[in-house]
């Protein structure tokens, strides 16, 4: 449950609505009283839309109550190209850090899950679309190197539009540097799940996001490579219903199942469980 | 090497419609090409070329994606953007190089991955980040280099390696300078200053450690000097071929290894 959302980290709450308000599902309209909302992890009752979570609630979902310990917290970044566009990429940070109380846009640590230790990563979408630069590509490396060391699963939740453009080539690299990190966790022989949310595209999902033994998605997440835009741009159709869309995944035999969020934690576990648990 | 040409400049001339292509380099570089085809699993990818070669009497592999030179062949090659089954293709020709130790020679010249419904139906995130696993992991050393344009992470998927060289008037950028533009700057004619600001001439990519060595393009560029380019790159393939020839498996991955986990700028702030 969500009991302490508003305990750990009230500056991660801007999107909540107070007790007491309605709200509107963004998908079908329905008005929803704001505590039966949260209560039902953020989605919607009448037609299953899942909300986005804050990297803080993602813990408070998957973890148990308590455990969690963050890691690599003060890791941050820096403008390395001296980046501006509309406005400069320190700024950008700036805003998107008192936003969020994040440093970047992933929240690494250690936690339980039922009871079985696990290294988990979570991205954050507020923090600049979720968007990966040396940051992320270094905090993923940190964990899993540490993961090997511990011998403790490692399982990371993405939420990102991709590479960060303000790092240029380095946020590219990153996903080099990644996926080098994840293959040496898969030589070692440890558990990597991906959870897959809305949304999972681009540089993130070309790299660690979908290397994971196994992978699940939350339903009605889009996930892919090139953003539905782009696609339509350049071939100039329109894409068909429900395209990039978990099912859709699941359907081209991309992703292991779609769960909806409730169950997303049993189901952790019990892939913990076989995978990790069993002792000879 | 003086380069006074602005960023947008130089795209302009990696994208010259007379600049040599992959396959004007695969010729004169390499002799007794063989070209394999397929993924063994769905197609075969016009968009990247594969198989066998020699270079200097040794045999190696040679991966390169191809834009094409007509309208009919840049059409058959999708303009250089591959699909998942280009990456795919290139990943089981650098099995074969690993099987049977063959260095790989890749080379990249792609606008980027092919965006399309059937790429994304078959797994184009899926094909790419297998390829950057595998290639790190790769027990035989990866020679990269960037002919004209580095693509975003459709170019990246050939591109994990050991040494990574770059034509002096080549760029690399995680986005297109348009892309850029049209994303942040809200506006697509900014392109020229998306490109200033995402520092991707082979210059700002060397300087900032990205790069390992800049391949010079004598009088004008390579497409005024083709043979005068190649002439540069062949001494450089030479060169670094026979560093990373007796290089132990063990050593040359943990090198790769130390390489890739060295990528990134952050600083780490005190607790407080």
């Amino acid at each position: 449950m969500f009991r302490d959302w508003f305990k750990k980290d009230e500056k991660n709450n801007s999107r909540d609505i107070p007790d007491g308000l309605w709200i509107k599902c963004p998908q079908c309209s329905q008005i929803i009283y704001s505590k039966d909302w949260n209560e039902n992890y953020k989605v919607c009752i009448k037609c299953g839309y899942h909300d986005q979570l804050t990297a803080w609630e993602r813990i408070d979902l998957l973890i148990d109550y308590g455990t969690f310990k963050e890691i690599y917290k003060n890791v941050a970044p820096v403008d390395i190209l001296g980046f501006t566009d509309t406005k400069p990429y320190t700024q950008r940070l700036k805003e998107a850090q008192e936003a969020t109380g994040l440093k970047d846009s992933i929240l690494a640590g250690q936690g339980e899950v039922n009871g079985i230790p696990i290294y988990i990563m979570v991205m954050d979408f507020r923090f600049i679309g979720g968007s990966m630069g040396s940051v992320v590509g270094e905090k993923v490396v940190r964990v899993v190197e540490r993961a090997i060391v511990d011998k403790f699963p490692v399982v990371s939740v993405i939420a990102s539009g991709g590479a960060r453009m303000q790092e240029g080539l380095f946020s590219l690299y990153q996903m080099a540097k990644t996926s080098a990190a994840i293959g040496r966790l898969s030589k070692a022989k440890i558990p990597y799940i991906n959870i897959l949310t809305h949304p999972s595209t681009a540089g993130v999902l070309a790299s660690f996001g979908s290397l994971g033994d196994v992978i699940i998605a939350e339903p009605g997440a889009l996930i892919g490579f090139t953003g539905p835009r782009v696609i339509e741009q350049t071939i100039k159709q329109k894409l068909p219903e429900g395209f990039q869309k978990s099912e859709f995944l699941l359907e081209h035999g991309m992703i292991d199942m779609v769960v909806e969020r409730k169950k997303l934690k049993s189901v952790l576990y019990s892939i913990l469980n076989h995978l990790w648990r069993k002792v000879w | 090497m003086v380069n006074k040409l602005s960023p947008w400049e130089r795209i302009l001339i990696a994208r010259h419609p007379k600049r040599p292509t992959f396959t004007d380099f695969l010729n004169e570089l390499f002799d007794n090409f063989l070209e394999l085809h397929g993924d063994r699993l769905f197609g075969d990818d016009p968009a990247i070329i594969a198989g066998f070669g020699s270079f200097e009497n040794e045999s190696v592999v040679i991966i390169g994606q191809e834009k094409g030179k007509s309208i009919q062949e840049k059409m058959k090659r999708n303009f250089g953007m591959p699909h998942p089954e280009g990456y795919r293709k290139a990943l089981r020709v650098m099995k074969l190089a690993e099987k049977f130790s063959l260095p790989v020679i890749s080379f990249i010249d792609t606008a980027g991955a092919y965006p399309g419904i059937g790429a994304e139906e078959r797994g184009q995130a899926w094909a790419i980040a297998n390829n950057l696993k595998e290639m790190s992991l790769l027990e035989t050393p990866i020679i990269v280099v960037v002919l004209s344009e580095g693509g975003s992470g459709g170019a990246l998927g050939i591109g994990v390696g050991d040494y990574i060289m770059i034509l002096e008037n080549a760029y690399y950028s995680v986005i297109s300078p348009e892309g850029c533009a049209s994303i942040l700057f809200r506006d697509s004619s900014k392109a020229p200053e998306a490109a200033e600001a995402l520092k991707i001439t082979s210059e700002d990519l060397l300087k900032l450690g990205l790069v390992d060595e800049i391949i010079p393009e004598p009088n004008g560029g390579a497409h005024e000097d083709f043979l005068g380019t190649v002439e540069n790159l062949r001494k450089a393939l030479s060169r670094v071929l026979k560093k990373y020839k007796n290089k132990e498996t063990r050593v040359l991955l943990e090198e790769r290894w130390i390489k890739l986990r060295s990528y990134g700028r952050f600083v780490e702030e005190e607790e407080k």
